[in-house]
Protein backbone atom coordinates (compact mmCIF):
# COMPACT_ATOMS: atom_id res chain seq x y z
CA UNK A 1 0.00 0.00 0.00
CA UNK A 2 1.48 3.51 -1.10
CA UNK A 3 1.21 6.27 1.73
CA UNK A 4 0.02 9.70 0.46
CA UNK A 5 2.11 12.11 2.14
CA UNK A 6 -0.21 14.80 2.64
CA UNK A 7 2.33 17.32 3.75
CA UNK A 8 4.20 16.95 0.52
CA UNK A 9 1.17 18.63 -1.52
CA UNK A 10 0.62 22.03 -1.85
CA UNK A 11 -2.69 23.52 -3.06
CA UNK A 12 -3.71 26.58 -4.18
CA UNK A 13 -6.40 27.70 -2.33
CA UNK A 14 -6.82 30.95 -4.32
CA UNK A 15 -7.98 30.24 -7.56
CA UNK A 16 -10.90 28.65 -9.13
CA UNK A 17 -11.99 24.93 -8.92
CA UNK A 18 -14.42 22.33 -9.63
CA UNK A 19 -15.18 19.02 -9.75
CA UNK A 20 -13.94 16.92 -12.76
CA UNK A 21 -16.76 16.78 -15.24
CA UNK A 22 -16.43 12.98 -15.36
CA UNK A 23 -17.28 13.09 -11.21
CA UNK A 24 -20.42 11.88 -9.44
CA UNK A 25 -21.38 12.48 -5.61
CA UNK A 26 -23.47 10.82 -4.21
CA UNK A 27 -23.91 12.20 -0.15
CA UNK A 28 -24.41 9.50 2.11
CA UNK A 29 -25.02 9.78 6.31
CA UNK A 30 -20.98 10.18 7.01
CA UNK A 31 -20.27 11.87 4.22
CA UNK A 32 -20.19 11.19 0.50
CA UNK A 33 -19.08 8.89 -2.36
CA UNK A 34 -16.97 10.50 -5.53
CA UNK A 35 -16.71 8.55 -8.27
CA UNK A 36 -15.12 9.45 -11.79
CA UNK A 37 -16.06 7.83 -14.58
CA UNK A 38 -12.94 8.50 -16.42
CA UNK A 39 -10.50 7.08 -13.66
CA UNK A 40 -13.43 4.72 -12.29
CA UNK A 41 -11.87 5.94 -9.27
CA UNK A 42 -14.01 5.75 -5.81
CA UNK A 43 -13.07 8.33 -3.03
CA UNK A 44 -14.66 8.91 0.01
CA UNK A 45 -15.17 11.84 2.15
CA UNK A 46 -15.50 10.87 5.71
CA UNK A 47 -16.93 14.57 6.50
CA UNK A 48 -20.15 16.61 5.74
CA UNK A 49 -18.14 19.44 5.41
CA UNK A 50 -15.82 18.71 2.96
CA UNK A 51 -18.82 17.53 1.09
CA UNK A 52 -19.89 21.16 1.38
CA UNK A 53 -16.72 22.81 0.43
CA UNK A 54 -16.04 20.21 -2.66
CA UNK A 55 -19.81 21.35 -3.83
CA UNK A 56 -19.06 24.88 -3.50
CA UNK A 57 -16.11 25.07 -5.36
CA UNK A 58 -18.06 25.43 -8.80
CA UNK A 59 -19.35 28.69 -8.03
CA UNK A 60 -16.56 30.32 -5.67
CA UNK A 61 -14.38 31.88 -7.03
CA UNK A 62 -11.61 30.53 -5.02
CA UNK A 63 -11.05 27.39 -2.92
CA UNK A 64 -10.72 29.47 0.12
CA UNK A 65 -14.03 31.35 -0.12
CA UNK A 66 -15.66 28.25 -0.99
CA UNK A 67 -14.02 26.96 2.78
CA UNK A 68 -15.16 30.10 4.08
CA UNK A 69 -18.73 30.09 2.86
CA UNK A 70 -18.87 26.25 4.08
CA UNK A 71 -18.55 27.53 7.63
CA UNK A 72 -15.35 26.37 8.14
CA UNK A 73 -12.72 28.70 10.09
CA UNK A 74 -9.25 30.21 9.06
CA UNK A 75 -7.46 27.68 11.13
CA UNK A 76 -9.15 24.78 9.61
CA UNK A 77 -8.08 25.71 6.04
CA UNK A 78 -4.67 23.88 5.82
CA UNK A 79 -6.24 20.92 6.64
CA UNK A 80 -8.94 21.11 4.57
CA UNK A 81 -6.33 22.33 1.77
CA UNK A 82 -4.39 18.92 2.05
CA UNK A 83 -7.64 16.87 1.34
CA UNK A 84 -8.57 18.77 -1.69
CA UNK A 85 -4.92 18.38 -2.69
CA UNK A 86 -5.61 14.86 -2.67
CA UNK A 87 -8.89 15.60 -4.86
CA UNK A 88 -6.95 17.08 -7.23
CA UNK A 89 -4.04 14.88 -7.22
CA UNK A 90 -6.37 12.03 -8.26
CA UNK A 91 -8.33 14.26 -10.78
CA UNK A 92 -11.37 14.35 -8.95
CA UNK A 93 -10.82 18.02 -8.74
CA UNK A 94 -9.49 20.35 -11.73
CA UNK A 95 -8.49 23.80 -11.80
CA UNK A 96 -11.57 25.97 -13.48
CA UNK A 97 -10.55 29.37 -15.13
CA UNK A 98 -12.90 31.29 -14.15
CA UNK B 1 -4.55 2.41 -4.73
CA UNK B 2 -3.90 5.13 -2.73
CA UNK B 3 -3.91 5.24 1.49
CA UNK B 4 -6.67 6.68 3.33
CA UNK B 5 -5.46 10.15 3.87
CA UNK B 6 -4.92 11.17 7.16
CA UNK B 7 -4.84 14.32 8.92
CA UNK B 8 -3.99 16.31 11.85
CA UNK B 9 -6.52 15.61 14.66
CA UNK B 10 -8.40 18.85 15.98
CA UNK B 11 -11.51 16.73 17.01
CA UNK B 12 -12.33 13.47 17.99
CA UNK B 13 -12.17 11.16 15.35
CA UNK B 14 -14.95 10.01 13.76
CA UNK B 15 -15.37 5.83 13.61
CA UNK B 16 -13.45 4.28 10.92
CA UNK B 17 -14.81 3.81 7.73
CA UNK B 18 -15.28 0.44 7.66
CA UNK B 19 -17.24 0.23 10.56
CA UNK B 20 -19.97 3.32 8.83
CA UNK B 21 -19.79 0.84 6.10
CA UNK B 22 -20.78 -2.22 8.11
CA UNK B 23 -23.82 -0.25 9.00
CA UNK B 24 -24.62 0.05 4.99
CA UNK B 25 -24.81 2.88 2.73
CA UNK B 26 -27.70 4.14 0.94
CA UNK B 27 -27.35 2.39 -2.43
CA UNK B 28 -25.11 -0.37 -2.83
CA UNK B 29 -21.86 0.08 -4.11
CA UNK B 30 -21.10 -2.85 -5.87
CA UNK B 31 -24.36 -4.00 -7.04
CA UNK B 32 -23.86 -6.62 -9.31
CA UNK B 33 -26.75 -8.03 -12.27
CA UNK B 34 -26.57 -10.98 -13.91
CA UNK B 35 -28.73 -10.97 -16.97
CA UNK B 36 -29.73 -14.04 -18.18
CA UNK B 37 -28.25 -17.60 -16.90
CA UNK B 38 -28.14 -18.40 -20.47
CA UNK B 39 -24.76 -19.15 -21.58
CA UNK B 40 -22.38 -20.90 -24.36
CA UNK B 41 -19.94 -22.26 -22.56
CA UNK B 42 -20.23 -24.21 -19.09
CA UNK B 43 -17.37 -23.98 -16.48
CA UNK B 44 -16.84 -26.18 -13.90
CA UNK B 45 -16.82 -23.79 -11.13
CA UNK B 46 -19.35 -21.44 -12.17
CA UNK B 47 -21.00 -19.50 -9.26
CA UNK B 48 -24.45 -18.78 -10.58
CA UNK B 49 -24.54 -22.68 -12.17
CA UNK B 50 -25.39 -21.03 -15.36
CA UNK B 51 -26.58 -22.08 -18.70
CA UNK B 52 -30.18 -22.35 -19.73
CA UNK B 53 -32.26 -19.10 -19.58
CA UNK B 54 -34.94 -18.86 -17.41
CA UNK B 55 -38.44 -18.09 -18.96
CA UNK B 56 -39.24 -15.69 -16.17
CA UNK B 57 -36.35 -13.69 -17.00
CA UNK B 58 -36.85 -9.65 -16.75
CA UNK B 59 -38.08 -8.29 -19.99
CA UNK B 60 -36.24 -5.44 -22.25
CA UNK B 61 -38.63 -2.76 -19.63
CA UNK B 62 -38.46 -4.36 -16.53
CA UNK B 63 -34.82 -4.12 -16.91
CA UNK B 64 -34.51 -0.85 -17.68
CA UNK B 65 -37.24 0.21 -14.67
CA UNK B 66 -34.41 -1.28 -13.01
CA UNK B 67 -32.08 1.20 -14.74
CA UNK B 68 -34.22 3.93 -13.86
CA UNK B 69 -33.98 3.18 -10.30
CA UNK B 70 -30.05 2.62 -10.22
CA UNK B 71 -29.90 6.48 -11.77
CA UNK B 72 -32.08 7.68 -9.09
CA UNK B 73 -30.16 6.05 -6.10
CA UNK B 74 -27.12 6.86 -7.82
CA UNK B 75 -25.80 3.71 -8.33
CA UNK B 76 -22.17 4.84 -10.15
CA UNK B 77 -22.15 1.46 -12.19
CA UNK B 78 -23.07 -1.76 -12.33
CA UNK B 79 -21.33 -5.04 -12.61
CA UNK B 80 -23.30 -7.33 -15.28
CA UNK B 81 -22.66 -10.64 -15.62
CA UNK B 82 -24.59 -14.10 -16.23
CA UNK B 83 -24.58 -16.53 -17.39
CA UNK B 84 -23.41 -14.85 -20.73
CA UNK B 85 -24.71 -11.44 -20.47
CA UNK B 86 -24.06 -10.77 -24.34
CA UNK B 87 -26.11 -13.52 -25.22
CA UNK B 88 -29.48 -11.80 -24.31
CA UNK B 89 -30.78 -10.36 -27.61
CA UNK B 90 -31.43 -6.75 -25.60
CA UNK B 91 -27.73 -6.59 -24.47
CA UNK B 92 -26.39 -3.98 -26.88
CA UNK B 93 -29.65 -1.88 -25.95
CA UNK B 94 -29.58 -2.33 -21.98
CA UNK B 95 -26.24 -1.31 -22.40
CA UNK B 96 -26.69 2.07 -24.22
CA UNK B 97 -29.49 2.69 -21.87
CA UNK B 98 -27.64 2.36 -18.66
CA UNK B 99 -25.02 4.68 -19.83
CA UNK B 100 -27.19 6.97 -21.10
CA UNK B 101 -28.17 7.22 -17.84
CA UNK B 102 -25.31 7.67 -16.00
CA UNK B 103 -25.17 4.10 -14.55
CA UNK B 104 -21.39 3.13 -15.63
CA UNK B 105 -21.07 -0.44 -16.62
CA UNK B 106 -18.56 -3.01 -16.03
CA UNK B 107 -19.51 -6.46 -18.28
CA UNK B 108 -17.54 -9.67 -17.35
CA UNK B 109 -17.93 -12.01 -20.81
CA UNK B 110 -16.22 -15.18 -22.07
CA UNK B 111 -15.51 -13.14 -25.24
CA UNK B 112 -17.65 -14.84 -27.52
CA UNK B 113 -19.58 -11.65 -28.81
CA UNK B 114 -16.68 -9.37 -28.60
CA UNK B 115 -15.68 -9.20 -32.61
CA UNK B 116 -13.97 -6.67 -33.90
CA UNK B 117 -17.35 -4.65 -34.49
CA UNK B 118 -18.35 -4.90 -30.56
CA UNK B 119 -14.83 -4.16 -29.55
CA UNK B 120 -15.18 -0.82 -31.71
CA UNK B 121 -18.49 0.43 -29.78
CA UNK B 122 -16.87 -0.43 -26.87
CA UNK B 123 -13.97 1.85 -26.79
CA UNK B 124 -16.12 4.62 -27.82
CA UNK B 125 -18.08 4.17 -24.76
CA UNK B 126 -16.33 6.00 -21.94
CA UNK B 127 -18.93 4.66 -18.94
CA UNK B 128 -18.06 0.89 -20.59
CA UNK B 129 -15.40 -1.52 -18.80
CA UNK B 130 -15.02 -5.19 -20.31
CA UNK B 131 -13.70 -8.20 -17.94
CA UNK B 132 -12.63 -11.25 -20.06
CA UNK B 133 -12.64 -14.26 -17.72
CA UNK B 134 -9.59 -16.69 -18.17
CA UNK B 135 -9.04 -18.87 -15.76
CA UNK B 136 -5.22 -20.07 -17.10
CA UNK B 137 -2.44 -18.11 -18.77
CA UNK B 138 -2.50 -21.27 -21.07
CA UNK B 139 -5.11 -23.21 -23.16
CA UNK B 140 -4.83 -26.82 -21.62
CA UNK B 141 -5.09 -24.72 -17.89
CA UNK B 142 -7.91 -22.88 -18.93
CA UNK B 143 -9.89 -24.99 -20.96
CA UNK B 144 -9.63 -27.61 -18.05
CA UNK B 145 -11.82 -25.80 -16.43
CA UNK B 146 -13.98 -23.51 -18.92
CA UNK B 147 -14.32 -25.57 -21.56
CA UNK B 148 -12.73 -26.85 -25.03
CA UNK B 149 -12.16 -23.88 -27.38
CA UNK B 150 -12.94 -20.84 -23.77
CA UNK B 151 -8.62 -19.62 -24.08
CA UNK B 152 -9.19 -19.41 -27.90
CA UNK B 153 -12.45 -17.13 -27.90
CA UNK B 154 -10.86 -14.99 -25.22
CA UNK B 155 -7.84 -14.20 -26.64
CA UNK B 156 -9.80 -13.27 -29.99
CA UNK B 157 -11.69 -11.05 -28.12
CA UNK B 158 -8.92 -9.67 -26.30
CA UNK B 159 -7.08 -8.84 -29.60
CA UNK B 160 -10.12 -7.70 -30.83
CA UNK B 161 -10.21 -5.38 -27.87
CA UNK B 162 -6.51 -4.34 -28.37
CA UNK B 163 -7.00 -3.15 -31.84
CA UNK B 164 -10.09 -1.32 -31.34
CA UNK B 165 -8.02 1.00 -29.24
CA UNK B 166 -9.76 0.13 -25.86
CA UNK B 167 -7.88 0.75 -22.84
CA UNK B 168 -7.59 -0.58 -19.47
CA UNK B 169 -10.11 -3.59 -20.02
CA UNK B 170 -9.10 -6.46 -17.41
CA UNK B 171 -8.12 -9.83 -17.67
CA UNK B 172 -10.70 -11.32 -14.84
CA UNK B 173 -8.85 -14.64 -13.03
CA UNK B 174 -10.44 -16.96 -10.61
CA UNK B 175 -7.53 -18.04 -8.87
CA UNK B 176 -7.35 -22.02 -8.66
CA UNK B 177 -4.88 -24.66 -7.71
CA UNK B 178 -3.71 -25.10 -11.45
CA UNK B 179 -3.41 -21.46 -12.15
CA UNK B 180 -1.40 -20.06 -9.35
CA UNK B 181 1.57 -21.34 -10.32
CA UNK B 182 1.14 -18.57 -13.70
CA UNK B 183 0.66 -15.60 -12.22
CA UNK B 184 3.64 -14.37 -13.62
CA UNK B 185 2.03 -15.50 -17.15
CA UNK B 186 -0.79 -13.85 -16.61
CA UNK B 187 0.55 -10.55 -16.01
CA UNK B 188 2.87 -11.07 -19.11
CA UNK B 189 -0.40 -11.71 -21.42
CA UNK B 190 -2.38 -8.59 -20.00
CA UNK B 191 0.73 -6.42 -20.22
CA UNK B 192 1.22 -7.67 -23.88
CA UNK B 193 -2.66 -6.71 -24.75
CA UNK B 194 -2.19 -3.36 -22.37
CA UNK B 195 -5.11 -4.78 -20.47
CA UNK B 196 -5.27 -4.79 -16.30
CA UNK B 197 -5.18 -8.32 -14.45
CA UNK B 198 -7.77 -8.82 -12.14
CA UNK B 199 -7.62 -11.79 -9.98
CA UNK B 200 -10.20 -13.18 -7.90
CA UNK B 201 -10.72 -15.75 -4.86
CA UNK B 202 -12.41 -19.19 -5.95
CA UNK B 203 -15.55 -19.43 -4.50
CA UNK B 204 -18.07 -22.33 -3.40
CA UNK B 205 -20.81 -21.21 -4.75
CA UNK B 206 -23.11 -22.48 -7.17
CA UNK B 207 -21.29 -25.08 -8.73
CA UNK B 208 -18.16 -23.65 -7.36
CA UNK B 209 -19.15 -25.59 -4.41
CA UNK B 210 -18.62 -29.13 -6.44
CA UNK B 211 -15.17 -28.13 -7.13
CA UNK B 212 -13.79 -26.51 -4.59
CA UNK B 213 -12.39 -28.97 -2.85
CA UNK B 214 -9.95 -30.05 -5.97
CA UNK B 215 -9.95 -26.31 -6.84
CA UNK B 216 -9.40 -23.99 -4.77
CA UNK B 217 -5.36 -23.27 -3.69
CA UNK B 218 -3.57 -25.06 -1.15
CA UNK B 219 -2.43 -23.60 2.17
CA UNK B 220 1.31 -22.83 0.41
CA UNK B 221 -0.77 -21.83 -2.78
CA UNK B 222 -2.24 -19.29 -0.75
CA UNK B 223 1.09 -18.21 0.59
CA UNK B 224 2.55 -17.59 -2.57
CA UNK B 225 -0.51 -15.55 -4.14
CA UNK B 226 -0.37 -13.32 -0.86
CA UNK B 227 3.81 -12.58 -1.50
CA UNK B 228 2.63 -12.42 -5.17
CA UNK B 229 -0.24 -10.10 -4.25
CA UNK B 230 2.46 -7.71 -1.54
CA UNK B 231 5.41 -7.63 -4.56
CA UNK B 232 2.69 -6.56 -7.45
CA UNK B 233 -0.18 -5.21 -5.77
CA UNK B 234 0.10 -1.92 -6.55
CA UNK B 235 -0.87 -3.16 -10.95
CA UNK B 236 -3.43 -5.72 -9.85
CA UNK B 237 -6.99 -5.76 -9.46
CA UNK B 238 -8.26 -7.71 -6.48
CA UNK B 239 -10.32 -5.61 -4.43
CA UNK B 240 -11.08 -7.09 -1.13
CA UNK B 241 -11.41 -10.49 -2.68
CA UNK B 242 -8.53 -11.75 -0.69
CA UNK B 243 -8.75 -10.05 2.94
CA UNK B 244 -8.99 -13.26 4.55
CA UNK B 245 -4.92 -13.30 3.48
CA UNK B 246 -4.79 -10.13 5.68
CA UNK B 247 -4.36 -12.82 8.51
CA UNK B 248 -0.67 -13.22 7.49
CA UNK B 249 0.69 -10.21 8.05
CA UNK B 250 0.40 -7.14 6.43
CA UNK B 251 -3.26 -5.85 5.06
CA UNK B 252 -4.05 -5.95 1.59
CA UNK B 253 -5.47 -3.33 0.10
CA UNK B 254 -9.39 -2.88 0.02
CA UNK B 255 -12.29 -2.65 2.89
CA UNK B 256 -11.46 -5.74 4.94
CA UNK B 257 -14.97 -6.55 5.24
CA UNK B 258 -18.18 -8.80 4.31
CA UNK B 259 -19.80 -6.03 2.01
CA UNK B 260 -23.31 -8.06 1.46
CA UNK B 261 -25.89 -6.32 1.82
CA UNK B 262 -24.45 -3.45 2.95
CA UNK B 263 -22.50 -2.58 0.24
CA UNK B 264 -22.88 -5.34 -1.79
CA UNK B 265 -25.86 -7.29 -3.57
CA UNK B 266 -27.27 -9.05 -6.19
CA UNK B 267 -29.78 -9.39 -8.78
CA UNK B 268 -30.60 -12.18 -10.65
CA UNK B 269 -31.65 -12.59 -14.03
CA UNK B 270 -35.58 -12.92 -12.45
CA UNK B 271 -35.07 -9.86 -10.43
CA UNK B 272 -34.51 -11.82 -7.47
CA UNK B 273 -32.64 -9.71 -4.65
CA UNK B 274 -29.46 -11.81 -2.69
CA UNK B 275 -26.90 -10.14 -0.13
CA UNK B 276 -24.16 -10.97 -2.47
CA UNK B 277 -23.63 -12.18 -6.06
CA UNK B 278 -21.91 -15.64 -4.06
CA UNK B 279 -24.62 -16.12 -1.75
CA UNK B 280 -27.49 -17.30 -4.23
CA UNK B 281 -29.68 -19.25 -1.55
CA UNK B 282 -33.08 -18.72 -0.04
CA UNK B 283 -31.05 -18.04 3.06
CA UNK B 284 -29.72 -14.75 1.79
CA UNK B 285 -32.53 -13.51 -0.58
CA UNK B 286 -33.85 -10.38 0.00
CA UNK B 287 -36.55 -9.84 -2.21
CA UNK B 288 -37.42 -9.23 -5.52
CA UNK B 289 -37.30 -6.24 -8.16
CA UNK B 290 -40.73 -7.04 -9.03
CA UNK B 291 -42.37 -5.82 -5.99
CA UNK B 292 -44.06 -2.76 -5.51
CA UNK B 293 -40.73 -0.81 -4.03
CA UNK B 294 -38.76 -2.14 -6.71
CA UNK B 295 -35.02 -2.31 -6.31
CA UNK B 296 -34.40 0.13 -3.76
CA UNK B 297 -37.32 -0.67 -1.30
CA UNK B 298 -35.44 -3.92 -1.15
CA UNK B 299 -32.81 -2.37 -0.65
CA UNK B 300 -33.99 0.07 2.03
CA UNK B 301 -36.23 -2.33 3.94
CA UNK B 302 -35.57 -6.03 3.76
CA UNK B 303 -35.27 -7.16 7.02
CA UNK B 304 -32.47 -9.48 5.89
CA UNK B 305 -30.23 -6.61 4.88
CA UNK B 306 -31.12 -5.05 8.33
CA UNK B 307 -30.20 -7.92 10.03
CA UNK B 308 -26.40 -7.92 8.39
CA UNK B 309 -25.89 -4.63 8.95
CA UNK B 310 -25.52 -4.91 12.25
CA UNK B 311 -22.70 -5.27 14.42
CA UNK B 312 -21.98 -9.06 13.53
CA UNK B 313 -20.43 -11.26 16.14
CA UNK B 314 -16.27 -13.39 15.56
CA UNK B 315 -17.42 -15.90 17.36
CA UNK B 316 -14.68 -18.50 17.34
CA UNK B 317 -12.69 -15.80 15.31
CA UNK B 318 -12.98 -13.25 18.02
CA UNK B 319 -10.20 -13.78 19.47
CA UNK B 320 -7.87 -14.10 17.18
CA UNK B 321 -5.24 -11.65 16.87
CA UNK B 322 -6.13 -10.70 13.12
CA UNK B 323 -10.05 -10.63 13.50
CA UNK B 324 -9.60 -6.92 12.51
CA UNK B 325 -8.47 -7.33 9.39
CA UNK B 326 -9.77 -10.49 8.44
CA UNK B 327 -13.15 -10.95 9.84
CA UNK B 328 -13.76 -14.12 9.94
CA UNK B 329 -13.42 -14.15 6.09
CA UNK B 330 -16.20 -14.89 3.47
CA UNK B 331 -19.63 -15.24 4.52
CA UNK B 332 -20.83 -17.44 1.39
CA UNK B 333 -17.48 -19.14 1.22
CA UNK B 334 -18.77 -20.83 5.35
CA UNK B 335 -22.10 -21.21 4.35
CA UNK B 336 -21.43 -23.57 0.97
CA UNK B 337 -18.97 -25.41 3.13
CA UNK B 338 -21.52 -26.08 5.97
CA UNK B 339 -19.60 -24.35 8.66
CA UNK B 340 -20.51 -22.01 11.11
CA UNK B 341 -20.81 -18.03 9.85
CA UNK B 342 -19.24 -16.77 13.06
CA UNK B 343 -16.52 -18.86 12.44
CA UNK B 344 -13.43 -18.85 10.58
CA UNK B 345 -13.20 -18.99 6.79
CA UNK B 346 -12.72 -22.27 5.33
CA UNK B 347 -8.94 -20.95 4.01
CA UNK B 348 -8.35 -19.43 7.13
CA UNK B 349 -4.57 -18.86 7.04
CA UNK B 350 -4.76 -19.96 10.08
CA UNK B 351 -5.54 -23.45 9.64
CA UNK B 352 -8.93 -23.57 11.39
CA UNK B 353 -10.77 -23.62 8.54
CA UNK B 354 -9.23 -26.97 7.23
CA UNK B 355 -9.78 -28.57 11.05
CA UNK B 356 -13.63 -27.74 11.27
CA UNK B 357 -13.54 -28.73 7.38
CA UNK B 358 -11.97 -32.06 7.96
CA UNK B 359 -14.80 -32.57 10.98
CA UNK B 360 -17.10 -32.42 9.07
CA UNK B 361 -18.90 -35.16 9.27
CA UNK B 362 -20.67 -37.17 6.18
CA UNK B 363 -23.98 -35.72 7.97
CA UNK B 364 -22.80 -32.47 7.54
CA UNK B 365 -25.72 -30.62 5.60
CA UNK B 366 -23.90 -28.73 2.74
CA UNK B 367 -26.62 -26.06 1.75
CA UNK B 368 -26.58 -26.29 -1.74
CA UNK B 369 -27.19 -22.98 -4.00
CA UNK B 370 -30.69 -21.92 -4.63
CA UNK B 371 -30.99 -22.27 -8.47
CA UNK B 372 -29.34 -24.54 -10.72
CA UNK B 373 -29.59 -23.45 -14.36
CA UNK B 374 -26.83 -26.10 -15.65
CA UNK B 375 -27.93 -27.54 -18.70
CA UNK B 376 -27.89 -31.64 -18.48
CA UNK B 377 -29.49 -33.67 -15.93
CA UNK B 378 -28.57 -30.68 -13.59
CA UNK B 379 -28.21 -33.43 -11.15
CA UNK B 380 -25.58 -31.90 -8.56
CA UNK B 381 -23.74 -34.18 -6.17
CA UNK B 382 -21.74 -32.71 -3.59
CA UNK B 383 -18.47 -35.70 -3.84
CA UNK B 384 -15.93 -36.05 -1.44
CA UNK B 385 -12.20 -34.28 -1.72
CA UNK B 386 -10.71 -35.34 -4.94
CA UNK B 387 -7.53 -34.06 -5.35
CA UNK B 388 -7.39 -34.53 -9.14
CA UNK B 389 -8.13 -32.08 -11.67
CA UNK B 390 -11.57 -32.88 -13.88
CA UNK B 391 -14.58 -31.45 -15.71
CA UNK B 392 -17.87 -32.71 -13.74
CA UNK B 393 -19.10 -34.60 -17.18
CA UNK B 394 -17.80 -37.61 -15.94
CA UNK B 395 -19.61 -37.34 -12.81
CA UNK B 396 -23.14 -35.33 -13.46
CA UNK B 397 -24.20 -35.61 -17.52
CA UNK B 398 -22.27 -34.74 -20.80
CA UNK B 399 -23.74 -32.01 -21.27
CA UNK B 400 -22.08 -29.87 -18.23
CA UNK B 401 -23.28 -26.83 -17.42
CA UNK B 402 -22.60 -23.29 -18.11
CA UNK B 403 -20.66 -20.22 -16.94
CA UNK B 404 -20.61 -17.75 -15.02
CA UNK B 405 -18.52 -14.58 -15.98
CA UNK B 406 -18.72 -12.50 -13.14
CA UNK B 407 -17.03 -14.98 -10.74
CA UNK B 408 -15.40 -12.18 -8.61
CA UNK B 409 -15.76 -10.38 -5.69
CA UNK B 410 -18.36 -7.66 -5.73
CA UNK B 411 -15.43 -5.17 -4.22
CA UNK B 412 -12.97 -7.01 -7.05
CA UNK B 413 -11.31 -3.31 -8.45
CA UNK B 414 -12.36 -0.88 -6.53
CA UNK B 415 -9.68 1.76 -6.45
CA UNK B 416 -10.81 3.38 -2.68
CA UNK B 417 -9.02 7.06 -1.79
CA UNK B 418 -10.53 8.50 1.88
CA UNK B 419 -10.30 11.86 2.07
CA UNK B 420 -11.23 13.22 5.42
CA UNK B 421 -10.08 13.99 9.17
CA UNK B 422 -9.57 10.82 10.91
CA UNK B 423 -6.97 7.79 10.83
CA UNK B 424 -6.93 5.20 8.09
CA UNK B 425 -9.27 1.88 9.04
CA UNK B 426 -6.48 -0.52 8.93
S1 LIG C 1 -18.01 -12.64 -1.53
FE1 LIG C 1 -18.02 -13.35 0.61
S2 LIG C 1 -16.97 -11.73 1.78
FE2 LIG C 1 -17.52 -10.88 -0.22
S3 LIG C 1 -19.49 -9.84 0.13
FE3 LIG C 1 -19.92 -11.93 -0.62
S4 LIG C 1 -20.18 -13.16 1.20
FE4 LIG C 1 -19.16 -11.27 1.85
S1 LIG D 1 -9.28 -17.38 13.00
FE1 LIG D 1 -10.86 -16.21 11.92
S2 LIG D 1 -10.15 -14.05 11.97
FE2 LIG D 1 -8.38 -15.39 12.47
S3 LIG D 1 -7.34 -15.73 10.54
FE3 LIG D 1 -8.76 -17.44 10.80
S4 LIG D 1 -10.65 -16.81 9.75
FE4 LIG D 1 -9.39 -14.97 10.05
Amino acid sequence: MTTTDSATIAMDLDRAWDLHPQVSVRPEPFGALLYHFGTRKLSFLKDRRLLAVVQALADAPTARAACLGAGLGEDELPRYGRALAVLVQSSMVVGRTP
Amino acid sequence: MTAPVTAPMTAPAPPPLVDLFERGLDAPICLTWELTYACNLACSHCLSSSGRRDPRELSTAEAKAVIDELEAMQVFYVNIGGGEPTVRADFWELLDYATAHHVGVKFSTNGVRITPDAAARLARNDYVDVQISLDGATADVNDAVRGAGSYATALRALENLAAAGMRNFKISVVCTRHNIPQLDAFKALADRYGAQLRLTRLRPSGRGADVWDELHPTAAQQRELYDWLLANGENVLTGDSFFHLSAYGQALPGLNLCGAGRVVCLIDPVGDVYACPFAIHDEFLAGNVRTADGFSGVWRDSELFRRLRTPQHGGACASCAFYDTCKGGCMAAKFFTGLPLDGPDPECVQGYGEELLARRDDGTRVPKPSGDHSRGTGSRKRTTVDLVLTRREAVTSPARPPVSECAEHPLAGLDLTTVGKDTAHA
